[in-house]
């Protein structure tokens, strides 16, 4: 038995039907995690003398729309002493997903977090200083999400150059 | 909306800043986004009490351009020349590490002589980019003729890159499956001409800064990382090596076979400006030894994967052999797939963990590509070892971090 399947056993031992190990694909380790464990679980893996996932390499989200549950908050722990990673997945829901941050565990999720918050709009409950960091501060909407349009520069013909016109936005003032 | 409605105000950042820059006591001081030592759009919000600095609020995503997003409406393919335009110090780091991410989510060979003229040529990348670094971090300080010996010898590896990949910067060079084309005969003696002058140029640089009285006062104690606390705040390439750790992917989780070559790890002692300093000087000597290894065992053979659903075959083919044209029909049209999964690949880059996180849906298109930059998680940690130094050092804490804006914003 390999040392991540190690750190999955005890997960489970410690917390039960709230980690869920995932399938594992090309290789790589990761258990599904019950967004409201996420700070408990992240405190274990980085006190835990035996593991000691000491950096928070990635943290990152996807958007699954127009699937439910819709988001997938992704980390990527890393161990420094055993020198293996562990992804973390916790799935949340479309409507006002939130989750507490791991600030308190790893510094370094601030931004991560904020980034996350910018482009999918996921809160972080508990998080310190909760702003855009990409985007500018005014902005609506939350870019990264899949029904946000890429958007683009409409062509303007001669026959529809006014009404385009129109409605286009300029800098007037 | 009004201008003044758009403006940032110290009302929202009264959790950052104390309650003196509230009272008016002390000074909320707006330093860039056009500032020159800001190593492009960074903005900072200084408060200071006299010369001192209390708080600093970075302000970034002055050069976000939605890469990310606009990856998800490509192919896989077309994705790779984007992933040039992220860190421009470092285009072919972030070609390998997006090409590994592509190979392992589609589980793709790599033949071993595009391995080792992916190393070569990322080593090459590596030693630019330090150049780059060390040359500005001494403009930075007002030590200029510095810059005009690095730029020298950037471009002569600027010229190698040139001849393989036929650009400077943007070069595009590394496709899932091995490489763009191979490497052309004058490759080798360019290379081996660059090993040849190379240690006495870095010597040169030594020369110029190693010992120099000035340039140590401004930089020995400024900025100090703690060790403990390095991993903690996610810092990580030769800011963390400063503090004495030595954790390098390349060593630590192997990726084109740098378990074959021979290098050290350098690292410091006190994790302050000029170590870093130093990390990047020891640096470029073991990536000359990694090149030098490398253009001694560069094994003949192909230069691509010949899995088809995935590599395009060579124009030759397209004459006389039907499975090429309807291969090369395939993957100039549509692309390939990938299946359903994700996955992250770390990999060293001159400024830290660089990481790419990808996520296959089945289609012809990443459904979510993710960057872990390095500048972007180091950064983070300006806010905290700027505090209590003067206002000139921020501008060489900036540039030992060494910060690629582009990276940062992505």
């Amino acid at each position: 038995m390999n040392l991540l399947e190690t750190v999955v056993d005890k997960l489970r031992k410690e917390f039960g039907e709230g980690v869920q190990p995932l399938e594992e694909f090309r290789g790589e380790t990761k258990v599904n995690v019950d967004p409201s464990l996420i700070v408990p679980v992240c405190t274990f893996l980085h006190e835990d003398s035996d593991f000691s996932f000491n950096f928070l390499m990635a943290l990152t989200c996807v958007d699954y729309w127009p699937q439910e549950p819709r988001f997938t908050v992704a980390y990527q722990l890393y161990s420094q002493k055993n020198n293996i990673i562990l992804g973390l997945r916790a799935y949340l829901p479309g409507s006002d997903p939130g989750i507490s941050t791991i600030e308190s565990v790893y510094p370094n999720a601030n931004w991560h977090e904020r980034e996350v918050y910018d482009m999918f709009g996921i809160t972080f409950e508990g998080h310190s200083d909760l702003r855009r960091i990409l985007m500018p501060h005014d902005w609506e909407g939350h870019p990264q999400r899949k029904d946000y349009p890429l958007g683009y520069e409409e062509v303007q013909f001669s026959y529809n150059f006014d009404e385009i016109d129109q409605r286009k936005k300029y800098a007037r003032e | 909306m009004s201008q003044q409605e758009t403006e940032l105000t110290l009302e929202e950042l009264k959790h950052l800043v104390t309650n003196r820059a509230i009272e008016g006591d002390t000074m909320v001081l707006n330093m860039g986004p056009q500032h020159p030592s800001t190593h492009g759009v960074l903005r900072l919000l200084l408060e200071l009490d006299g010369e001192r600095i209390i708080r600093c609020i970075p302000d970034i995503g002055f050069l976000h351009t939605g890469i990310e997003k606009n990856m998800e409406a490509k192919s896989f393919e077309k994705v790779l020349v984007m992933t040039d335009r992220m860190d421009y110090m470092n285009n072919l780091g972030y070609n390998l590490a997006y090409c590994l991410a592509v190979e392992k989510l589609v589980d793709l060979d790599v033949p071993p002589r595009a391995q080792v003229v992916r190393v070569i040529m990322t080593e090459l990348q590596r030693i630019a980019s330090h150049l780059v670094f060390i040359g500005t971090h001494a403009l930075d300080l007002a030590a200029i003729s510095v810059f005009w010996y690095t730029f020298r010898e950037r471009e002569i590896i600027l010229d190698v890159l040139e001849m393989c990949s036929g650009q400077r910067m943007m070069t595009s060079y590394f496709r899932p499956g091995g490489l763009w084309r191979d490497v052309p005969d004058e490759f080798e003696d360019a290379v081996r001409e660059i090993l040849r002058t190379f240690p006495k140029r870095i010597q040169q640089y030594e020369d110029l800064l190693t010992h120099n009285p000035l340039y140590m006062d401004r930089t020995k104690g400024i900025g100090v990382i703690p060790a403990e606390k390095a991993l903690s705040w996610g810092v990580t390439g030769p800011p963390l090596r400063a503090t004495g750790i030595p954790f390098d992917v390349r060593k630590m989780q192997p990726y084109s076979g740098y378990e074959q070559y021979d290098f050290d790890v350098p690292v410091g002692t006190n994790g302050d400006t000029y170590d870093r300093y130093i990390m990047r000087i020891e640096e470029m000597r073991q990536s000359l030894r990694i090149i030098e290894q490398g253009i001694n065992n560069l094994p003949p053979g192909r230069f691509r994967s010949d899995n088809r659903k995935f590599v395009p075959p060579p124009r030759s083919e397209l004459g006389h052999s039907m499975e090429a044209v309807i291969h090369h029909f395939k993957l100039w049209t549509e692309g390939f797939s990938a299946p359903k999964g994700d996955v992250y690949v770390p990999v060293e880059s001159p400024r830290g963990v660089l990481g790419c996180f990808l996520v296959g849906d089945g289609g012809p298109n990443p459904y979510r590509v993710h960057f872990r930059t390095p500048s972007f998680a180091n950064l983070q940690v300006l806010s905290k070892i700027a505090v209590g130094h003067l206002v000139a050092d921020i501008v060489a804490i900036i540039s030992s971090l060494d910060p690629v804006l582009g990276d940062v914003d992505r």
